[in-house]
């Protein structure tokens, strides 16, 4: 099994790219399994149709310790597996704490043993790495593969090389490794070259450019992937390729993160300069 | 370690110092280097104390929560204190120093019971508040106490519960009194921080309730006086046969309705500098009552404190019954003095014990002979050691920052003008107010003067002045006692006491004689580590 965390700033489209990726693994017969580690619970929503799900801390709430598998993973689109790992409403508690305790749950459960016959494990994972919760994924041998969802933005790219940081961090202690950048479009000039600079930068590849398309969010609305709504539309086909991409990826690197100053600099060469 | 012959003057301690210093990192040495003073009481020495214990370093400190909780709002008797926080943490929930309490005219005690909302992992995901008010609400049917107080711990500081706001409301639903105090454990450098958190949060929400006059002619608060071992008990006999109304103690043998009625008193008495200077200045700032340092430990140091107390309300009559009780009371003290003397003179003592305690028991050890050979405090500030001359040069630092500095304003309606005034023309005759000199001018040239003592440093501290007793702590006690030294422990005092006052100082003479003078510690190491067999004979009769 194969387990993958998806990292990115805020509102750059994780779930979104997990979820269409996911549906492409899927399609391809691929048994995988999405861990949505975001209080906001919204990771699983396109494979799921919208359908509310409990999450983990809700049903460790309110079941106390007689929790079984079932109460918290629900099967999505294509014979997926979802969970939300949930947390406190925004402003309480300790939503890093939350992620601990939910994955901890998951692995007691059983979430990732043998019959479950998992190819994949997908952890979408909130925003920044803001704290020692959110890293957990990273942590102790859980995923091992990460890919950084970032688009030609300044803080986008900011952000993306922050994570690198983090993942510099775990890598030297476990297994984790970075295997590439996922650009999702947001038509800034240059964009892929850019993109593409920066993975070599990092030490690592642009594994697939995600071109803007009206067609993730008319599918979105519908609370479908697109593979799901529209499988013949050429969007679908860019999410099936990212699949594939990633599932014949072998280049897993340390990242070498770059200082500040080199960062503004590429945004100067490829940004403003051209 | 021996005296100068001649002189019976300590040896310099430089080279112990030196071997002390040798074994750290050079940086923690340089650090460390600050803390270990060779006194001088002639001259003005500065000592580095109250920054943060380096990590890797047995300290003897405790926590913020356990400074606040524990010692200040802890010997109260008619206040829940709720523990918001793990069960672990809320072990300290429980008394665990040895502070007594009468019962109250009204049985109005919760002094034995604990209270702790238990926090699990999932409150500290989706936070405690609502844990918080249930618990809040649940003491309340329970036990209807007129007062709550509620007590922050670490994980309540990280996940950012608002317990001042959960205490409002619950204030307001239950129309009693409950207040919150933001005194997690990782607060300031150690549990002074704590003591500091509590006198805030006392004076804002308590002193200053009640303005009923409590009567009597002379109004007294006793400050920084715990009550260990029953020390209060003593102080309070003397003041009623004075003639004194004690209007209230912080917080030996004390209640809610004393702090809310503390304003009216005549004069602040500050036994416990550290722990307790702060409430002294803001019932200065805000009601005009002056405060005087005064200590209970010792006979000689209670008999001079008396004496400056009856002397501030200058009454014939009050200092009169002053010294007719002072010689009474001294008879005893001498009569034991005499007889333990002549067993524990010339004998050597340590001491590192609390931000005054190590101060006043010198002049215990003293009363009988011994000297004071290394002290040191566990949470004291620079003042504590060199005296208040040197506030003004306390740097701030981030960590005292942290701790909220109330903006204190002159209250006109309850303001003592007279008082005021009468500070005024005592100091003209040369009585001193809001003094303390400290420590360090109090001991013994060449003695060492320690703050926030390591236990590598006790070990070589025992090894180097081989002293005949220890005053410290229970995290000490033990460690030291397998050296062959007897260790008196200073804050809970070993369930013996009360040392307060001259019934103490004998009830101190005769255990510090017997601690000092029996033979068991040298019967450490045990006979049979030296002599493998050990050969005895059967009796001849069997019983």
């Amino acid at each position: 099994m194969r387990k993958i965390a998806i990292y990115g700033k805020g509102g750059i489209g994780k779930s979104t790219t997990t979820q269409n990726t996911v549906a492409g693994l899927a399609e391809m017969g691929k048994k995988v399994m999405v861990v949505g580690c975001d209080p906001k619970a919204d990771s699983t929503r396109l494979l799921l149709g919208g359908l509310a799900q409990k999450t983990v801390l809700d049903t460790l709430r309110e079941e106390g310790e007689d929790v079984v598998f079932e109460d918290i993973v629900k099967p999505g689109y294509g014979n997926t597996s979802c969970t939300e790992s949930g947390g406190p409403e925004p402003g309480v508690g300790c939503a890093g704490r939350g992620i601990i305790t939910s994955i901890n749950m998951l692995e007691q459960l059983g979430a990732y043993e043998e019959d479950k016959a998992l190819d994949y494990a997908f952890y979408d994972v909130l925003g920044d790495v803001v704290c020692g919760g959110f890293a957990m994924p990273i942590r102790d041998g859980k995923a091992e593969e990460i890919y950084i969802v970032v688009s030609g933005e300044m803080m986008a790219m900011y952000a993306a090389n922050n994570i690198c940081k983090g993942i510099v961090k775990f890598a030297q202690a476990g297994a984790v490794r970075l295997g590439g950048l996922i650009c999702n479009s947001r038509l800034v000039d240059n964009e892929r070259q850019m993109i593409e600079e920066l993975a070599k930068k990092l030490g690592t590849q642009m594994i697939h450019f995600v071109p803007r398309d009206n067609m993730v969010q008319k599918a979105e609305i519908h609370r479908k992937t697109v593979i799901e709504y529209a499988p013949e539309h050429p969007q679908a086909d860019e999410y099936r390729t990212l699949a594939k991409k990633i599932d014949q990826n072998q280049l897993f690197v340390v990242p070498t993160p770059l200082e500040i100053e080199e960062l503004e600099g590429l945004l100067i060469e490829f940004g403003i300069l051209n | 370690m021996s005296t100068d012959n001649k002189t019976n003057m300590f040896p310099d301690s430089s080279d112990l110092i030196e071997e002390i210093l040798n074994k750290y990192p050079s940086k923690v040495a340089k650090k460390r280097a600050k803390s270990l003073v060779t006194n001088d009481p002639e001259i003005d020495q500065e000592i580095q104390s109250n920054i943060r214990t380096i990590p890797g370093i047995i300290t003897q400190r405790g926590c913020c929560y356990a400074g606040c909780k524990g010692v200040i709002l802890g010997p109260t008797r008619d206040i829940i204190n709720i523990v918001h926080g793990p069960i672990g943490c809320s072990f300290y929930a429980w008394l665990t120093r040895r502070n007594q309490t009468d019962a109250g005219p009204d049985g109005e005690n919760y002094m034995n019971y604990c209270f702790s909302t238990d926090m699990q992992d999932t409150n500290i995901v989706f936070g405690g508040e609502k844990k918080l008010e249930e618990a809040i609400r649940e003491a309340y049917e329970i036990f209807k106490p007129h007062s709550i107080g509620v007590f922050s711990t670490c994980p309540i500081g990280l996940i950012g519960d608002d317990v001042h706001a959960v205490s409002r409301k619950m204030k307001e639903e239950l129309d009693i009194n409950i207040f919150g105090f933001s005194c997690e454990g990782y607060k300031g450098v150690s549990q002074s921080a704590g003591h500091h958190i509590a006198n805030n949060g006392i004076f804002k929400h308590v002193v200053g309730l009640n303005n009923t006059d409590p009567g009597g002619k002379f109004k007294l608060n006793l400050l920084g006086e715990y009550n260990i071992g029953g020390d209060s008990f003593v102080l309070e006999k003397y003041f009623e046969e004075m003639g004194i109304t004690l209007v209230s103690t912080f917080s030996g043998n004390s209640t809610m309705s004393q702090f809310e009625n503390a304003h009216m008193a005549d004069l602040n008495a500050v036994m416990c500098h550290r722990s307790i200077n702060y409430i002294a200045e803001m019932l200065e700032k805000k009601h005009g009552i002056p405060w005087i340092k005064i200590n209970f430990i010792g006979a000689d140091a209670t008999a001079k404190s008396l004496r400056k107390i009856a002397k501030y309300f200058e009454d014939e009559e009050l200092m009169a019954k002053t010294e007719e009780i002072i010689a009474r009371e001294m008879l005893e003290v001498q009569a034991t003095i005499e007889d333990v003397k002549s067993r524990t003179e010339g004998k050597l003592c340590m001491m590192y014990v609390g931000g005054s305690r190590a101060h006043h028991y010198q002049e215990l050890f003293g009363e009988i002979g011994m000297r004071t050979i290394s002290a040191g405090y566990e949470f004291g500030h620079r003042d504590d050691y060199e005296g208040r001359k040197v506030l003004d040069s306390i740097k701030i630092d981030a960590d005292s920052r942290n701790i909220e500095e109330l903006d204190i304003v002159k209250d006109e309606a309850n303001w003592r003008d007279d008082l005021v005034a009468k500070k005024t023309s005592l100091e003209d005759k040369g009585y001193g107010f809001s003094e303390y000199e400290g420590m360090m001018p109090d001991m013994e040239k060449n003695s060492l003067v320690i703050d926030d003592i390591s236990h590598w440093e006790t070990e070589k501290l025992i090894e180097y002045y081989k002293p005949d007793i220890i005053g410290a702590g229970i995290k000490e006690k033990y460690v030291i006692q397998k050296y062959g030294v007897p260790l008196k422990q200073l804050h809970s005092y070993d369930y013996g006491g009360p040392y307060a006052g001259f019934k103490g100082a004998v009830n101190f003479y005769n255990d510090i004689d017997k601690m000092v003078n029996t033979k068991i510690w040298g019967l450490i190491p045990p006979p049979w580590k030296n002599e493998p067999e050990l050969v005895a004979k059967m009796a001849d009769t069997a019983y």
